[in-house]
């Protein structure tokens, strides 16, 4: 029995405009997926265009000298750079240890029904936000460190040879080290449970058979989980690195806002509370530009962090075979 | 016994002492970590209820130095809401359009690996840099193109020339929509990533039984993979949402901050973050109580659609097992 023409022909005109509706729909998701890729593009060149003057005007010496004076329009970032990178180097010297027990403890130690609880509660304190970290900080650690910590620290440890120095000062609590400790608070969670997830994926079979031959279980963590893991939990660190470095309002609260290099206890500055406290009234052209410029800066810092991040994590997956 | 028997003795006990050592001092960390942070939120908690109120919910912001106990978070509490739902309602199907290319046609390619890349670093961005990007596009850039069209018009007054500039000064200001665009870029990488990930978690044969009834591949995706990993999306959503309610950074120069009652997104918007900020950080007792509570309000807030995020997770786990 023949088919009628006019019902092949229907079909016919089914079928192109399933190709059609199909290469629309995959025009469509394909723009949205460049979109992201446009999306950071984008933003790396705004910052570096609208940051263009201040790099024609200063060249290398916006980088390396500390002269800020938004009233004579003179603009060197080396404080707020210095200060970004000392405040995340204390957040880190501090998170990481701290998180690595933490990761430790809930894949090894704790016992089994613990794990689960305390493993979720840390990955929900990730997500509180960084200004009530900053208004905890300003509030409730300024006055017990101006207090109970700082004076000791500053008429002790300032007596010592070569790091003595870093704690001249007066103890008044606002200052690089006080971010620094803020800081760590904060990246501890992403640390920790980047760290434990990546614990999660040793293969068993290699933990019990290093336990079969006696190994005690810091052995095991020591000389099985952490050269297994090695490289993501650099990545890890750097992901928590990344989060640091670029962290505004957790730091603006408790740094002081003094565009100067300072010593640990002093009041300073870091390139995101520099902007956050400075761009809303930035009306000079030259101003907005160096603020910008730092932010190019500081997208650039991160950006290289968090590539590292990603490409040490990616050889785990690697190793997994997938 | 003898000597060799004392060493393994001697060992046995030095490896036995070593592992002791470090198993207590990796629970010490763990509850100097957990310690710490149980006091922001008891701090928070505690606090955030001494400034609660139902005034907090009804009145507007009150002007510094008022007494304690006038004025609320209403204007700010609501500019929030309308900016977070903005910033979702925009983000969301980009972000999902961008995971399904991700997932069904670019799963394996360069391409898809280098979005991908982008997407995670775009993911950990520092977001005073996603606002700074977003001012210069949407505020900076169309009132300095604005004035050059001023100066080059200023001949022949009454041109389109000159509408178009006054327009574009015009829509360069401090604006709702620049903070919900602002946010955006910051649910955007979520989005994408959890919806990648879940399309990639449905079963390939799910794909192939669908495409061999001769279902065209957009239907396949539209009316089986996305029902398929729906909760996933969704949650993938909802933590975008929690993500972006407590963002003060991104905001401080897109939607800046509004003292007054605002639900124009071509205006200042008041919001809960910057609102925060600005009052915590003033001498005024009455702004500082008013800050508390609203940290109390946003990280219960944070708290709730993680948590809800979470179990509708673990439901659709469950389910598949």
């Amino acid at each position: 029995m023949a088919v009628p023409a006019n019902h092949l022909d229907h079909l016919d005109r089914l079928a192109r405009g399933d190709a059609r509706a199909d290469r629309l729909f995959r025009w469509s998701v394909a723009a949205a997926g460049f979109f992201v890729l446009a999306g950071l593009l984008g933003a790396a060149l705004t910052m570096a265009w609208g940051g263009r003057e201040a790099f024609a005007t200063f060249g290398l010496d916006f980088l390396t000298s500390d002269h800020w004076d938004p009233g004579n329009l003179v603009f060197g970032g080396l404080a707020p750079i210095v200060g970004t990178l000392i405040t995340a180097g204390i957040a880190l010297l501090i998170a990481v240890p701290i998180s690595f027990g933490i990761a430790v403890f809930l894949t090894e130690v704790a016992p089994p029904w613990l794990r689960n609880p305390i493993g979720t509660a840390i990955e929900l304190l990730a997500g509180i936000p960084s200004i009530i970290y900053g208004m905890w900080g300003l509030f409730v650690l300024v006055p017990f460190l101006a207090e109970h910590v700082y004076p000791t620290l500053s008429r002790t440890v300032s007596q010592w040879p070569i790091i003595g120095p870093w704690f001249d000062g007066p103890p008044i609590g606002i200052g690089m080290l006080t971010a620094g400790i803020v800081l760590s608070i904060m990246i501890i969670p992403f640390i920790a449970s980047v760290m434990r997830e990546v614990f999660m994926t040793v293969p068993n079979r290699l933990k019990e058979s290093a336990y079969a031959l006696g190994s005690t279980t810091f052995e095991v963590v020591w000389s099985i989980v952490l050269p297994y893991t090695r490289s993501a939990v650099i990545g890890g660190i750097f992901l928590g690195l990344g989060r640091a470095l670029g962290e505004t309002m957790a730091v603006t609260f408790v740094l002081g806002n003094a565009n100067r290099l300072a010593n640990l206890l002093e009041p300073s500055s870091s390139i995101a509370a520099t902007i956050a406290n400075e761009f809303g009234e930035a009306f000079a052209d030259l101003h907005r530009s160096s603020l910008l410029a730092l932010g190019f800066v500081l997208f650039m810092v991160t950006f290289v962090v968090l590539s590292i991040a990603k490409l040490m994590l990616m050889s785990l997956h690697r190793r997994e075979g997938n | 016994m003898d000597a060799a028997a004392l060493a393994t003795e001697r060992l046995y006990r030095r490896r036995k002492l070593t592992n002791g050592v470090a198993l207590v001092l990796s629970g010490a960390a763990a509850i100097v970590g957990l310690f710490f942070l149980g006091w922001i939120l008891l701090t928070t908690l505690d606090r955030g209820i001494d400034g609660l109120s139902l005034a907090m919910f009804t009145e507007m912001t009150p002007p510094p130095g008022a007494p304690l106990g006038v004025g609320g978070l209403l204007n700010a509490i609501v500019g929030s809401i309308v900016m977070c739902m903005l910033a979702v309602a925009m983000a969301a199907p980009i972000g999902i359009a961008a995971g399904t290319y991700l997932a069904e046609y670019a799963n394996y390619t360069k391409t898809g690996a280098v979005i991908r890349f982008v997407n995670d670093i775009l993911l950990s961005a520092p977001s005073i840099v996603l606002g700074l990007f977003v001012f210069v596009v949407l505020i900076g850039m169309p009132r300095q193109i604005g004035n050059a069209l001023q100066d080059t018009a200023a001949g022949q007054a009454g041109g389109w020339l000159e509408g178009m500039a006054t327009w574009l000064i015009d829509i360069s200001g401090f604006s709702g929509f620049a903070g919900a665009v602002a946010l955006g870029f910051i649910v955007l990488p979520v989005v994408v990533r959890t919806t990648d990930e879940m399309l990639r978690l449905v079963p390939t044969q799910m794909r192939e039984a669908a495409l061999s009834l001769g279902v065209p591949q957009w239907k396949v995706i539209s009316k089986v993979l996305y029902r398929a990993a729906l909760s996933g999306i969704l949650t993938g959503v909802m933590l975008g949402l929690a993500r972006i309610s407590g963002e003060t950074a991104p905001l401080l120069f897109t939607a800046f901050n509004n003292s007054f009652w605002n639900i124009d997104l071509g205006e200042p918007m008041a919001n809960l973050p910057v609102t925060i900020y600005q009052f915590a950080m003033s001498p005024f007792e009455n702004w500082q109580l008013l800050a508390w509570a609203g940290a109390f309000l946003i990280t219960c807030f944070v708290l709730l659609v993680s948590v809800l995020a979470r179990t509708l997770l673990l439901r659709k786990k469950m389910s598949h097992d």
